[in-house]
Order: structure tokens, then C-alpha cells, then sequence
């Protein structure tokens, strides 16, 4: 399959949904939030019934800002909203209000780091809209329910240009821009949860061609995973249709994560017509300078300065800053993790290798751990106190994952203090010497490797306590007397 | 411009309704004479004309992001023609 | 006398006093419906126990001596347009036939507040689209002065109601004429005001650029009460105007001396009937003989209005009455075996044939291609048609002409013809589309039918047309001609 790639240059683009995380939704008071009762964050104004009228949420408005400063867009001094029109039982209005010709914002960029290279991903344009309802199929099939607590979410559409050039540069365009809306807190951004969905377009034509292939729409992609997985799907099937001499047709297909496949939608070749225009409800939104400026003043720093400030201004290499700045919690964690040692190396070792690693074998997200970058700052300055031996580390961080207790309180309970009394390791070591008289004979012929074995003698002797350092120069010091 | 019965089929599946033969001969009909008094528009000049989207020239009217009380769900039913388990129950979307 | 012919005042103090109670007030709406609504049929629905109720409750207020609001103990109709928590709200439409609705429009609140009584709902056209109460998907509304005749539309039943004496007052709402031109055709005030100083929160949705409620009543002094009511920004509604609202009442001077009047050379022209001319000449030299001067002006943009308004309001109507689809309320088909089935005959059973054309109508202009031919050009023309008034309001405090081109005509005599029916509405709906306020007062009979004279302001001076609209009424009877039944 590799193959592929060398015959034909892939094109993608993807369209990002953002549900913004207002406490109400976007034209009425109801509640935004998740997993409510079915229907019962709803009202006459989100249920579209005869005469009711959408007013504007002005935090929806500034949080889209936000983000369309964040994605570096010129923001629209004067925008406004259209009406879409569509049938569909999850669209209670037949209409959804969104933007046409003006959106928010436009000709964005946001830069992607893979293997090593940085590359600038434009954005084409930024608008605000109102989310669907919801729908779920029953009686096999043959009829749906409708929960409408979903209508009337604010969404922001985010529209990539054709930029991307594979799966994995797709994969770390959306990773980004999560990171991105994280820090700007305007949304949960949760795959599983539907606050953040993708749709993908994607194409082939051989390499050297100006124009594009014919493209595909790729849906129903759930997880990052399911986005890299889809695209990498479709690149192999539209490279055997071009071999084998075909067309690729336009269509929409769906990703079928079970299956690994993704299969055409073939829906009835109806074109779509929704008849944009002005939505006569709705008055003009003019951001004027000061606005702007306030929301700008909001924007937090952001990953791209967050990494470059970690490799300039603490040191860390390039990959630990790009891996702690991909989420802000695991950035805030890091930071939070320097009030209490200065070592930004040794934290970022614990968080890329043990913390990332529980993460993954227990499939949990960072807002499941107990523990706190504070206390993993506090574990370490025990290390660097000699409190306890890095090794004991390990078994006090994973109780700390486990339990949120301080690290003090687990080496206290636990009695895991490093032993670094002279005297009572001196007399575990001449003891242990005593016993292995094998080892004192190996040492004394040249072999050094005695050593080890007897400092693991005496480590195991003391439970792991003993600080492995003065372990290692008594031991020597026996065997020379 | 004149409207054949082909348009006022697309038109008509457009808008979701479900025309009779003879319902689309006269809206093809009564279509045309209306859209034909409406060509005398295009006898004005209003290239260099603004639209007017609201006579009354307001903006940014925003409110809150306050969430109010929903409507309590036995009134959200109230109307419902077809439900099931406090949720609107509609035929599949496909045959 | 019927008391709901009397004053507003002499109403008001009759309750104070205790010369009858608010509960006969109404019993006396009440029977007036039943004794002639049989032959009207403005009403939909007519809600008798719970405007009882309300009305017994007012005299509870009466007797411990509460506050009373503004139109405290009124009988009122609504037109079917208007959400009314808890009771149908139908637009005359099969399709909403059983619906109920879930809160209170904005303005039924304010009547509310205002502790005017509900006893029920009127008549209309379908959705609001028409001019005669022929496109009600119920029954038609019969003119009082001769039943052979429409009463005007498409707030028919509200017009009509008034005329009949069934009601003190009724609300009605206007798009390109609706609140006028019944009110001309059965004799009674109507007044449109301007775009935003009513909240449409609750209007069912015609064209939402141009719908605009409004009160209907026997005569000006009671429309600038209601209107003292309704009037005021609205949090629910972003085209609400944000302005103080005036004491209409005290605008009511009788005073015109000096008053510029505009009179359009379009609006006396051909088309319209020698009967309504001689009628609007009368009026105008009896403003006149009260001191005020009156020139002949230009709107030159008239004959563009009809077109522009159609394509406007049925682009518009295209999708507002898109949301009636089966799935939340209204009439579901039975015949339906999957979702597109559901929606085409749900819609189709539902909507009689004018909502049909002129949703076709709107669906065409917007779709791909042709936006920019029609809905765009009809937006830049409605601009055009605004500079017309805008121009002549910089000269002059007042427009004056016909509200419709000719007297109610007969019942079935327009409904194979759309185009010439539109035609009825020329006169009123540049004014829609201009968005500025306009009342029809009557003005003189022809053929037994009555006449109405149409006053238009500027944006958000309803105080001036009040206050002419008021002085004509103080130097003439028209007003005060009721048809027998």
C-alpha cells in the first residue's frame, strides 16, 4: 500500500463543529447542558413553535471571537445571520440560523507539527450557527425519536482550506485546533460527547496536477482515531479506483468504525438547494474596535507560545513541549508541577512516562486522575530531598493517580521513607557481605558486577528504603576494608 | 423567464408538498402571470441601490447568556401527533 | 344602546360605579356573539367559561378596590395569529387545526396586564395570506353591512367582529394591508403602526419583515388606548423598536390647523373607484375647513410595491411556514409510510391553495439562481419605495388617500384571479414596506358599504396620525354608522 502514496498526492480539508459551552443556547434561555432527560431542556422558541422569536446569546458571539482570533481570522466588523433552509425532523424550524457571506471570521491559519516539520493550515472562514436535535431509530428501523435538547446548542463551523496533505497531518490539524479551543475555553471539545465533530473532504490527483481530484465527504468520524483511520481508508480505495481506471464519485460516504471500512451514504441524488437568505428576526451584529479588543484580551496564551516559551525560557526539548502543550490540562498540570520543584525536565520525564502511561492502559482522560500537578511537584522536590528513592517514587505516583492523596501523607502511611542512616545500613551491609562470601571472592578476582548484586541484596533487605546511593558506597567500602 | 411544470415539480419537492397534476398546471400558470407583473422591477436601476433587509435601522440587540426554565415536558408533548418515552416519534427517514 | 358601544370612559365609569359589573359586560359580548355570529362567523372559537372567569375575577378587583389596568374589563377578540396560552391558535389553518397553544404572545400579555378580557379568537385568512377571509380554512367571515360581501382580510374576523358590536375591541395584524383594509370594508378604525413598536413575540409568522399588530376599533380614541397598551420594546423580539413610548391620549387634541398634508397623485388614480375618490376629496376639505392645507405629491415608486411585496412576502412565508412538517404539532397525515411522505402530505393536507402558491411562489425566488433576480432586486426596490416616503415626509406631517382602491366586493367574485385580488392591496402596501404606521378611518358609504380613508405617518409618529385621524373623526359621523343585523 505504500505505494500509493508515491503515485498520487492526497488532498484533504476538513469542516470542524465546535459546540460552544454557553450556559444557555444560542436564541432562547433554555440550558445547555448534557445528557438531560430527553426534551426537557426545550421551549417554544428551541421547539419552532408557531410565532416565537430567537434572541442572540452575546457569549456565544464572543466566544466565537475568541476563537476566530485564536485561529489568526480577520474578524467581520459587520456580520449577520441566514436562514439555511432544510427539511429534517431534528431541524424544528426547518431552518437553521447560520451565516452565509459574512461569518465571523475569515482567512484564519493555525501551524501543525509532523515528523519534525511545521506547516500552516489555513482556515478558510469561522461562523456561528445553531446545533441540531437529535435522533434516535426504533422499531427496527422503520420509525425515529426526536430529542430536541440539542437543538439551539452554539455551534461554530470551522472550515479548513484543502491544505492537508495526509491522515496524519488531518489527525494533528484537529488535534491542534482542540488544544486550541481548550485554552480559549470556549468549548468541551469532547469527541465522545459531540462538542467537537469533524467532517472531512478528500481527494487524489497525481502528483505535479494544479487541479483537484474528484472528492469525497467523509462522515461520522467519532474519535481522532476514527478521523486518521477514515482518511486512510479512503485514500487506498479512491488510489484503487484511479488504477483501475474509474472515477472516484462524488459522494458522501460514512465511516463505519466496526467495520473499518467506509461505505457511500447513497442518499436519494437529490441536489441540495437551502435557499440562504437574511434571517428578518435577526438584527446586524456590528463588532466594533473596543469589543474586539476585550475579547482579544481574554485569549490566554495559546499552545504554540506556551511550547516555544518551555523550549526557550525551561529547556525541554522540542517533543516534550509539543506532548505537554497538546492539551491545556496537561500543560496547566505541568505548570502547576513547577511551584514546587525547579526540575522542568524530571517533571515533564513523569508526565510523559508515567502519568501518559496509567492515562493509557486505563483509557482515562485527564479529568478522571485524582492527583494534582502541585503534588507531583511536591514528589518530587521528596526525591530531591533524599526523602525517597526514585525508584519508591514510582509506587507513591501511582497511589497519588489512585487516591489523591499528598505524596507525604502515602510515604508517612506507608512508611516508604528512604533509610539514609549511615549506621543502620552499614549494619545490613556488613551483614549481607557476611552471608555472600561468593560474591566478596568475585569482587576481590575483578569482577565488578558483585557489586550490584549485593546492593540488590541489601535494597531487597530493606524493602526498597534503603538510599541506593549510600547503599552502593558502603558495600564498596566493606569489600576494600 | 417563464416557469414550466418541471420547475414548479422541483419546486414543489423543494418546499415538501405534494402537488396533484391539476394543482401543478395551475400553479404553473398562476405562477407565470405573477413572476411576469413582477419583470416590470427589472425597468428600475438599483444597481447602486442597498437593500433593505429591517426598516428600522438597529443592531447588536443581544441578550444575556442567562438560562431560564424550559418548558415542563408535558407541555413540550402537548401538540405531539406520535410520541413515545417523552420524545417525538416520526416514520424512518428512508423508505 | 349596546354598552359596548359607548365610550371607553363611560364604559370605565359604569364599571366604577357599579352600574353593571364586568361580568354583564361581558354576558353581553357573549350573547351579541351568539345572537349574529351565525351570520358573521368571525370568530373560530369563542371561549365563554373562561371569559367569564376572568371577568368575575375583575369584579372581584372592582369590589376590593384594586388597581385597573388601562382596558380593565374590555371584551376582546384576537385574530387566530396570536398565541394564547392554553387555547387553540389555529391561523385558520387545517393544518393547525388542533393545535394549542404553549405560552402568550407578547401582546395577549399585555392585554392581560392591561386586564382587558379574551373571549376568543377570530377569523382570518389562512396564515394571514389574503384579502377577503375567503382563504380561512375554516368558513368565511360575512361583511355586517351586507353579507353578500367579504369583510376585508386577512384580519376579516377581527374587522368584523368590531363592526358587528361583538366585541369592544379586537387586535389584528397587517403585512401588506391586513389591519386596514378589512377595517375600511366593514367601516370601522384599524390602525397599522409602525414596523417594531408592537412586539411580534407570538405573531404567528407571515413575512417577518412586514407583520406588524395592530387594534381594531370603533373609533380613534379607543385605538390609541389599546395602542397605549400593546405598544413598547420587547426583550423577545431583536426588530422590537427601543424608544419611549408616548401618551397617545393626550395627543388626541382635535387640533390640525396648520398640519401639512401630502395627498399621492398614484393613490387617487386609475383603478380606483369614482365613489372612494369623491369620498377621500370630502375628507380632505374637511381637515381643510379645520385649518390644515393639503398638495398633491409624488410617490413614484407606487406601481413597483405589489410586485416587490409579493416576492418579499412569499420568500419570506416560504420559510416560516416551513416548520409545519408533522413532527412537534399539528395535523399529521394518516397516509404516510416513511418521513418524506409525512412531510409532503401532512403539508399538503394541511395548506389550502393561496399558502400553496405563495409558498411555491417564495421557494422559487430564493432558489439557487434566481435570489438575486427577486429577492434581492425586491429588497433594493422596497428601499426605493422607503425614499419615496422618507422624501415626501420631509415636506409634510402627514400622507392622506384611500385605504383600498374600491369598497368591499361581493363574496367569490376575485378568487380565480390571485393577481387582481393583490391588486386590492395596493394602496396599503407601500406603506408595509416602508414600515411606517397608517390608520383607515371611515369616510362615507357607497352602495350601503363603507369607506375607509387611510392616514399615514411617519416611523414611530402615531401620535400625529392619532391625533388627525381623531379631528376628522370629531367633524364627521361616519364613525358612528352601525350596520343593522
Amino acid at each position: 500500500m505504500t505505494t500509493t502514496s508515491q503515485r498520487y498526492e492526497t488532498v484533504i480539508g476538513l469542516e470542524v463543529h465546535v459546540e460552544l459551552h454557553t450556559k444557555s443556547k444560542i436564541f432562547c434561555g433554555c440550558a445547555t447542558s448534557f445528557g438531560a432527560p430527553p426534551n426537557t431542556n426545550t421551549c417554544p422558541i428551541c421547539l419552532g413553535h408557531p410565532g416565537v422569536l430567537p434572541v442572540l446569546n452575546r457569549q456565544a458571539v464572543e466566544y466565537a471571537m475568541k476563537a476566530a482570533m485564536a485561529l489568526n481570522c480577520t474578524i467581520n466588523t459587520e456580520t449577520k445571520f441566514d436562514r439555511k433552509n432544510y427539511f429534517y425532523p431534528d431541524s424544528p424550524k426547518a431552518y437553521q440560523i447560520s451565516q452565509y457571506d459574512k461569518p465571523i471570521g475569515e482567512h484564519g491559519w493555525i501551524e501543525i507539527e509532523v515528523n519534525g516539520e511545521t506547516k500552516r493550515i489555513g482556515i478558510t472562514r469561522l461562523h456561528l450557527e445553531e446545533d441540531a436535535g437529535k435522533l434516535t431509530h426504533v422499531d427496527g428501523g422503520y420509525a425515529s425519536l426526536v430529542d430536541f435538547n440539542r437543538v439551539g446548542t452554539p455551534l461554530i463551523e470551522i472550515v479548513s482550506e484543502p491544505d492537508l496533505r495526509s491522515p496524519e497531518e488531518a489527525r494533528a490539524y484537529l488535534e491542534k485546533l482542540r488544544a486550541i479551543m481548550q485554552y480559549c475555553d470556549v468549548s468541551d471539545v469532547k469527541m465522545e460527547e459531540g462538542s467537537l465533530r469533524c467532517d472531512a473532504n478528500i481527494s487524489l490527483r497525481p502528483f505535479g496536477q494544479q487541479e483537484f481530484g474528484t472528492k469525497a465527504e467523509l462522515k461520522n468520524m467519532n474519535s481522532f482515531r476514527g478521523v486518521q483511520k477514515g482518511l486512510e481508508y479512503e485514500e487506498i480505495r479512491q488510489a484503487d479506483v484511479l488504477d483501475s481506471g474509474e472515477k472516484v464519485v462524488q459522494e458522501t460516504r460514512r465511516w463505519d468504525d466496526a467495520q473499518g471500512r467506509t461505505l457511500s451514504m447513497r442518499s436519494k441524488e437529490e441536489a441540495h438547494d437551502y435557499r440562504y437568505f437574511p434571517d428578518p428576526d435577526l438584527v446586524r451584529v456590528q463588532i466594533e474596535e473596543d469589543w474586539m479588543n476585550r475579547v482579544r484580551a481574554s485569549i490566554p496564551e495559546l499552545p504554540d507560545a506556551r511550547k516555544a516559551r518551555y523550549v526557550s525560557v525551561l529547556g525541554l526539548p522540542s517533543y516534550d513541549a509539543e506532548v505537554l502543550t497538546s492539551s491545556k490540562e496537561l500543560a496547566d498540570f505541568f505548570e502547576d508541577s513547577l511551584q514546587h520543584t525547579s526540575d522542568a525536565k524530571a517533571v515533564s520525564n513523569w508526565i510523559m512516562g508515567d502519568l501518559l502511561r496509567y492515562l493509557n492502559e486505563n483509557n482515562l482522560e485527564m479529568s478522571a486522575i485524582q492527583t494534582t500537578g502541585q503534588a507531583l511537584g511536591e514528589m518530587i522536590s521528596l526525591i530531591e530531598k533524599g526523602t525517597i528513592s526514585g525508584k519508591i517514587a514510582k509506587t507513591v505516583f501511582k497511589e497519588m493517580l489512585e487516591t489523591g492523596k499528598a505524596p507525604a501523607q502515602i510515604v508517612e502511611e506507608k512508611g516508604l521513607v528512604q533509610i539514609s542512616d549511615e549506621g543502620a545500613i552499614r549494619g545490613i551491609v556488613e551483614q549481607i557481605v557476611a552471608n555472600n562470601p561468593q560474591s566478596v571472592e568475585d569482587y576481590r578476582a575483578g569482577k565488578e558486577k558483585a557489586v550490584g548484586f549485593l546492593v540488590g541484596q541489601v535494597m531487597k533487605e530493606t524493602k526498597g528504603k534503603a538510599n541506593p546511593g549510600l547503599v552502593n558506597k558502603l558495600i564498596v567500602e566493606t569489600l576494600n576494608r | 423567464m417563464s416557469i414550466s411544470i418541471h420547475d414548479v415539480e422541483h419546486v414543489a419537492k423543494l418546499a415538501r408538498l405534494d402537488l396533484t397534476d391539476a394543482e401543478k398546471e395551475t400553479f404553473t400558470e398562476q405562477l407565470n402571470a405573477i413572476l411576469r407583473y413582477a419583470e416590470q422591477l427589472n425597468a428600475l436601476d438599483t444597481e447602486n441601490v442597498e437593500p433593505t433587509t429591517h426598516v428600522i435601522p438597529v443592531a447588536n440587540v443581544m441578550r444575556d447568556d442567562e438560562a431560564r426554565p424550559s418548558l415542563p415536558i408535558d407541555r413540550v408533548m402537548l401538540n405531539a401527533p406520535d410520541e413515545e418515552d417523552g420524545q417525538f416519534k416520526v416514520p424512518a427517514v428512508l423508505e | 344602546m349596546s354598552l359596548l358601544n359607548q365610550s371607553l370612559q363611560q364604559v370605565h365609569n359604569g364599571l366604577v360605579n357599579k352600574d353593571y359589573s364586568v361580568a354583564e359586560l361581558v354576558e353581553q359580548s357573549l350573547n351579541r356573539i351568539r345572537d349574529v355570529d351565525g351570520k358573521v362567523r368571525a370568530f373560530l372559537s369563542v371561549h365563554e367559561q373562561e371569559a367569564l372567569a376572568a371577568a368575575r375575577k375583575l369584579d372581584g378587583v372592582l369590589a376590593e378596590g384594586g388597581e385597573r389596568g388601562l382596558l380593565f374589563g374590555l371584551p376582546a377578540g384576537i385574530k387566530d395569529n396570536m398565541a394564547t396560552d392554553g387555547f387553540p391558535t389555529t391561523c385558520a389553518s387545517k393544518f393547525l387545526e388542533n393545535y394549542t397553544a404553549v405560552y402568550d404572545a407578547t401582546v395577549v400579555r399585555k392585554l392581560k396586564d392591561a386586564q382587558a378580557v379574551m373571549v376568543g379568537k377570530l377569523n382570518m385568512d389562512e396564515f394571514a395570506m389574503g384579502g377577503s377571509n375567503e382563504n380561512s380554512g375554516f368558513h368565511p367571515t360575512f361583511n355586517p353591512w351586507n353579507l353578500d360581501f367579504v369583510p376585508g382580510g386577512s384580519s376579516g374576523g377581527s374587522a368584523a367582529s368590531v363592526a358587528a358590536g361583538e366585541v369592544y375591541f379586537s387586535l389584528g395584524s397587517d403585512t401588506g394591508g391586513s389591519i386596514r383594509q378589512p377595517a375600511a370594508y366593514c367601516g370601522v378604525v384599524g390602525l397599522k403602526p409602525t414596523y417594531g413598536l408592537v412586539s411580534r413575540f407570538g405573531l404567528v409568522a407571515f413575512a417577518s419583515s412586514l407583520d406588524q399588530i395592530g387594534p381594531i376599533t370603533k373609533n380613534v380614541e379607543d385605538a390609541a388606548y389599546v395602542l397605549q397598551a400593546i405598544a413598547g420594546h420587547d426583550p423577545m423580539d431583536s426588530t422590537s423598536a427601543q424608544v419611549d413610548i408616548p401618551d397617545y391620549l393626550s395627543s388626541l387634541t382635535g387640533d390640525v390647523s396648520g398640519l401639512r398634508i401630502a395627498v399621492p397623485s398614484e393613490y387617487l388614480g386609475e383603478g380606483v373607484d369614482p365613489a372612494v375618490k369623491a369620498a377621500v376629496r370630502e375628507a380632505l376639505s374637511v381637515l381643510e375647513g379645520m385649518g390644515a392645507v393639503w398638495e398633491e405629491v409624488s410617490l413614484p415608486h407606487t406601481e413597483y410595491a405589489v410586485a416587490a411585496y409579493y416576492l418579499l412576502a412569499s420568500s419570506e412565508a416560504s420559510s416560516n411556514l416551513a416548520r409545519y412538517d408533522g413532527v412537534r404539532y399539528g395535523v399529521r397525515t394518516a397516509n404516510a409510510d416513511n418521513l418524506l411522505e409525512m412531510y409532503t402530505r401532512s403539508r399538503s393536507e394541511g395548506f389550502g391553495p393561496e399558502v400553496k402558491r405563495r409558498i411555491m411562489l417564495g421557494t422559487y425566488a430564493l432558489s439557487s439562481g434566481y435570489y438575486d433576480a427577486y429577492y434581492l432586486k425586491a429588497q433594493k426596490v422596497r428601499t426605493l419605495i422607503k425614499q419615496d416616503f422618507d422624501r415626501v415626509f420631509d415636506n409634510y406631517d402627514v400622507i392622506i388617500g384611500p385605504t383600498a382602491p374600491t369598497p368591499a366586493f361581493r363574496i367569490g367574485s376575485q378568487v380565480e384571479d390571485p393577481l387582481t385580488m393583490y391588486l386590492n392591496d395596493i394602496l396599503t402596501i407601500p406603506v408595509s414596506l416602508a414600515g411606517v404606521p397608517a390608520i383607515s378611518v371611515p369616510c362615507g358609504m357607497a352602495d350601503g358599504l363603507p369607506i375607509g380613508l387611510q392616514i399615514i405617518g411617519k416611523a414611530l409618529d402615531e401620535a400625529t396620525v392619532l391625533r388627525v385621524a381623531h379631528a376628522y373623526e370629531q367633524h364627521t359621523d361616519h364613525h358612528t354608522r352601525r350596520p343593522s343585523l
